[in-house]
């Protein structure tokens, strides 16, 4: 027996160094690279460890478990541009949080969203709901939100009613709630959350700097003003370090061999020209993680099995794709005579600076150029003409100048167009098969 | 980047039938599915299809959704109306009928999400399931905060979900003031030359050769390329002018090879095409009948505003035209019979920009349109209710339009709504010449 337990612990042993070295095959690695990317990418998966903010880190950690354990009311905001890693700062508090025990027994979590509950009615019911109070509350109607919310809170005191559980309430789009009729919601949490009612703590995540701009004088007074900013101040290098960390594989992938040929593909990859060129660009126009994993998913969708490394070109090819100009796209699909409508257009703007035209004047300076020109080809009726103008208004490409299209005929309205000269010789020149005379035309009204 | 019959993940003889059905956007639809990955894999949460209509869009990820059998709904904006209708079919389709009946009247989006999230926590989703919403543009004009929690959806729900947009309006006029989750941005481009061709080609009749065919295509690609590059339009033209095609080579009168014979018989019925069925002035019905019966002349929809007017309401017509395009500093010039001098500098100082025929009708009051009428009109006219009348009726008609507020009844004023080719006629049928008194073409 004592042996049997020997030979078998022996094999297990051997079986683990045989594991460390396990290969998979290629096609089963590319499917876990793509797995475990796709959800740090897509699906903002929590990292283990957050970069760059530890500062921000601890004093919310700090603020939450005074809450939570000592019983004391809070509020702060977090105030940072749209993807600048608000709600990754939370939900790395709340996981910390979560490992002490008391915490965990204790705090009760109700999250709201400003895209979601956009009526204080809507939210005091998801509240209820969150808390697991509908029984409570039952078919009891309410003078008014402060008793309501006063009686949610007194349902949640413990058993010998000396106080009442920790309630943290987290607002996403906070700038959201400030729009809602006389702020109720914001105006009743925080007086809560200044009064010794019940310990509360109240989290608002918002991208709006001017935030308190939008508070009533009422609601700013109750608040603690404590702000958490997560403006970025990132440099170059600390960029092209991020981009790294997000491109690695976690070392507890089954394959160590493949991990640490992609990592080091990782590495090179970082360090070329090209890509640096690349990189910052990006980093200019901004330096957030969404349109960072925005470039790297582009980047990743082009690893395949018959290309498993991410080449310089791909990253090239993401990042045009990222900044390419979508109205110049639109304008390479139109066809010849709305071209020639645009000039037309352009010419008017440019004589008449800006003021804006209705088809009849376009019409007539597409004339003139016929007159020049000797040919007939374009020579088309007014409705067909008039047909091709709908078309660029469907595209949106010009726009009413005013919105009385009611009692004016529809040759008469009086339209803009929403395009500019740089724009506009741009596509012509990318235009597949553009008529030279047209080319001509474009660059002089009297060509 | 794996080509479309390359995917992992997916059944190969399926993907070679996504392939047939998709002619020029293999390209398209293999960059679609590569980021769409694999079914169990997670997809970027918003993707954000734009290219001009009927470049293929709804095509590619329809044929995509069936062929490989994905979770899916698809929602046109143009039928959803409100927002309930939408929770409800994406309900229904991801999780059944009793999901969709938990959604109370009028449901908010907050309701919308928590059902969501309570079936999904019962039925996890092995697959990615996508929600495609054609018309995209349409959901600007709905609440503020639809658009914007769409695209965070996956976040929202918490579950494989993602939302793909397919619009010909370009992303920049969708985005929200104070910013949104950005989708990932796909543009399939308008087809070349070449490839519409290859395109119209797969039409072709079986009693047909394909290079017979094709060489029709040719030909009608020339004359509408210039003016339309949709592929169902031209889809539709071709299909109705086919038949008068081949009429010569059914006739024996020419054969298949002839194409400068075939041309010329094609060409002036293609022109005539231009002017009716592109402009859908004539139904397509109407079209083939009179190709049958090869009768005159073809009316179209405007032509029926060609109403036969009585004898004084046509120069009440012209009347109110001249009224309308002419300044009111000009009538003593046009219709006093002695007019005496009139300072020539003021008079014909004209800028081309200000011509009425550029600008559009002015209004004018009843007075103006009545002194006007009794100088135009050659015989006495006695100002009865029957006059009167006839202006209301010209109204009714819209060639004039009311332009003054409905309340008041002493001084009405209006604007004629007609063009120059519509007034020539008219005028033409009492013989009056009309240029002679148009101020614009002194």
């Amino acid at each position: 027996m004592y042996l049997y337990v020997l030979q078998f612990s022996f094999l297990r042993i051997m079986s683990k160094r045989k594991a460390k070295e396990a290969h998979l095959p290629i096609g089963e690695c590319i499917d876990q690279v793509h797995l475990i990317l796709r959800k740090r990418f897509c699906h903002q998966q929590l990292p283990d460890k957050l970069e760059g903010v530890e500062a921000q880190h601890k004093h919310l950690v700090e603020l939450l478990k005074r809450t939570a354990v000592h019983g004391e009311s809070n509020s702060v905001l977090i105030v940072g541009p749209r993807g600048a890693g608000k709600t990754t700062l939370l939900r790395s508090v709340l996981r910390e949080l979560s490992e002490v025990t008391e915490v965990q027994k204790n705090l009760l979590q109700v999250h709201l969203n400003g895209l979601l509950q956009t009526d204080d009615r809507i939210a005091l019911k998801e509240i209820t709901r969150q808390l697991h109070l509908e029984n409570v509350v039952g078919d009891r109607v309410f003078g008014s939100f402060a008793e309501n919310l006063a009686f949610l809170l007194d349902a949640l005191k413990k058993g010998d009613r000396s106080s009442s559980r920790p309630v943290l309430f987290v607002l996403d789009e906070f700038d959201l709630f400030a729009h809602h009729k006389n702020q109720t919601l914001l105006y009743n949490l925080f007086d809560v959350s200044q009064s010794a009612q019940a310990p509360i703590a109240v989290v608002g995540l918002t991208c709006r700097l001017d935030v308190l701009e939008l508070l009533e004088k009422r609601v700013k007074s109750r608040f603690s003003h404590r702000q958490i900013h997560l403006l970025s101040s990132l440099t170059f290098p600390q960029y092209v370090a991020r981009v790294q960390t997000q491109l690695s594989l976690p070392d507890d992938f089954p394959d160590g061999k493949f991990v640490r040929e992609w990592n080091a593909a990782v590495a090179t990859l970082c360090e070329d020209k090209s890509v640096e060129d690349v990189l910052r660009r990006h980093f200019n126009s901004s330096k957030d993680f969404r349109s960072l994993h925005m470039l790297l998913m582009l980047c990743l969708s082009r690893v395949s099995v018959a290309k498993p490394v991410i080449t310089p070109a791909d990253l090239l090819d993401a990042s045009r794709s990222c900044l390419a100009d979508a109205q110049a796209n639109m304008l390479h699909g139109l066809s010849i005579l709305e071209l020639c409508l645009i000039i037309a257009m352009k010419h008017l703007n440019d004589v008449y600076e800006g003021e804006p035209f209705n088809l009849q004047m376009v019409h007539n300076e597409f004339k003139k150029f016929l007159q020049r020109k000797s040919n007939s080809m374009y020579n088309f009726e007014q409705p067909v003409i008039m047909k091709a103008f709908e078309h660029l208004q469907q595209l949106e490409l010009i726009q009413p100048a005013d919105s009385s299209s009611a009692k004016t005929q529809r040759e008469y309205q009086l339209m803009r167009l929403m395009l500019d000269h740089s724009q506009i010789m741009e596509a012509l020149q990318k235009y597949p098969q553009c008529p030279t005379d047209l080319k001509q035309w474009a660059t002089s009204a009297f060509a | 980047m794996a080509g479309l019959l390359d995917q992992p993940g997916y059944d190969e003889e399926s993907l070679r039938r996504v392939s047939e059905q998709l002619p020029c956007r293999e390209l398209q639809a293999g960059m679609l599915l590569s980021l769409m990955g694999q079914p169990q894999q997670y997809c970027y949460p918003s993707l954000f299809i734009y290219g001009h209509r009927s470049s293929g869009k709804s095509h590619v990820v329809n044929v995509l959704m069936k062929e490989l059998e994905l979770p899916h709904t698809t929602v046109s904006c143009v039928e959803c109306i409100s927002a309930a209708l939408l929770f409800e079919q994406v309900l229904l389709s991801f999780f059944g009928c009793d999901a969709a009946a938990q959604l109370p009247r009028s449901p908010s989006i907050s309701d919308f999400v928590r059902i969501y999230r309570q079936q999904s926590s019962q039925f996890p989703a092995k697959q990615t399931r996508f929600i495609v919403m054609e018309k995209a543009e349409l959901l600007r004009d709905a609440d503020a905060n639809l658009l914007p929690a769409l695209l965070r959806l996956q976040e929202l729900v918490d579950d494989n979900v993602s939302v793909v947009l397919l619009s010909e309006i370009v992303w920049d006029k969708f985005r929200p003031n104070t910013g949104c989750f950005e989708p990932l941005l796909l543009h399939f481009p308008d087809y070349s030359k070449g490839e519409l061709q290859q395109i119209l080609s797969k039409d072709c009749h079986p009693s047909y050769s394909a290079e017979f065919y094709s060489s029709y295509i040719n030909i009608l690609l020339g004359v509408f390329y210039t003016v339309c590059r949709d592929l169902r339009e031209l889809r539709h033209l071709a299909a109705l002018n086919f038949s008068k095609f081949c009429e010569p080579v059914a006739a024996g009168k020419a054969k298949e090879t002839e194409t400068h014979k075939l041309w010329k018989n094609i060409e002036p019925h293609l022109k005539k095409a231009m002017q009716t069925v592109y402009l859908r002035e004539v139904s397509s019905l109407q079209w083939e009948q009179m190709e049958e019966h090869e009768a005159g002349a073809l009316r179209g929809l405007s032509a029926h505003t060609h109403v036969e007017l009585p004898y004084y309401s046509k120069f009440l017509l012209i009347a109110a035209y001249l009224a309308s395009y002419n300044p009111a500093r000009t009538d003593k010039r046009f219709f006093l019979k002695h007019h005496g001098k009139i300072k020539k500098t003021n008079f014909l100082k004209k800028n081309e920009k200000t011509s009425n025929h550029l600008l559009g009708p002015k209004p004018f009051p009843l007075d103006r349109l009545l002194a006007i009428f009794y100088s135009v009109v050659d015989s006495r006219v006695a100002p009865t209710a029957s006059i009167f009348s006839q202006i209301s009726s010209l109204v009714t008609l819209q060639l004039l339009t009311l332009v003054s507020h409905d309340d008041q009844l002493d001084t009405p004023k209006y604007k004629c709504a007609v063009s120059l080719d519509f007034i020539s006629a008219i005028s033409r049928t009492v013989n009056f010449d009309i240029v002679k008194y148009l101020y614009d073409f002194l």
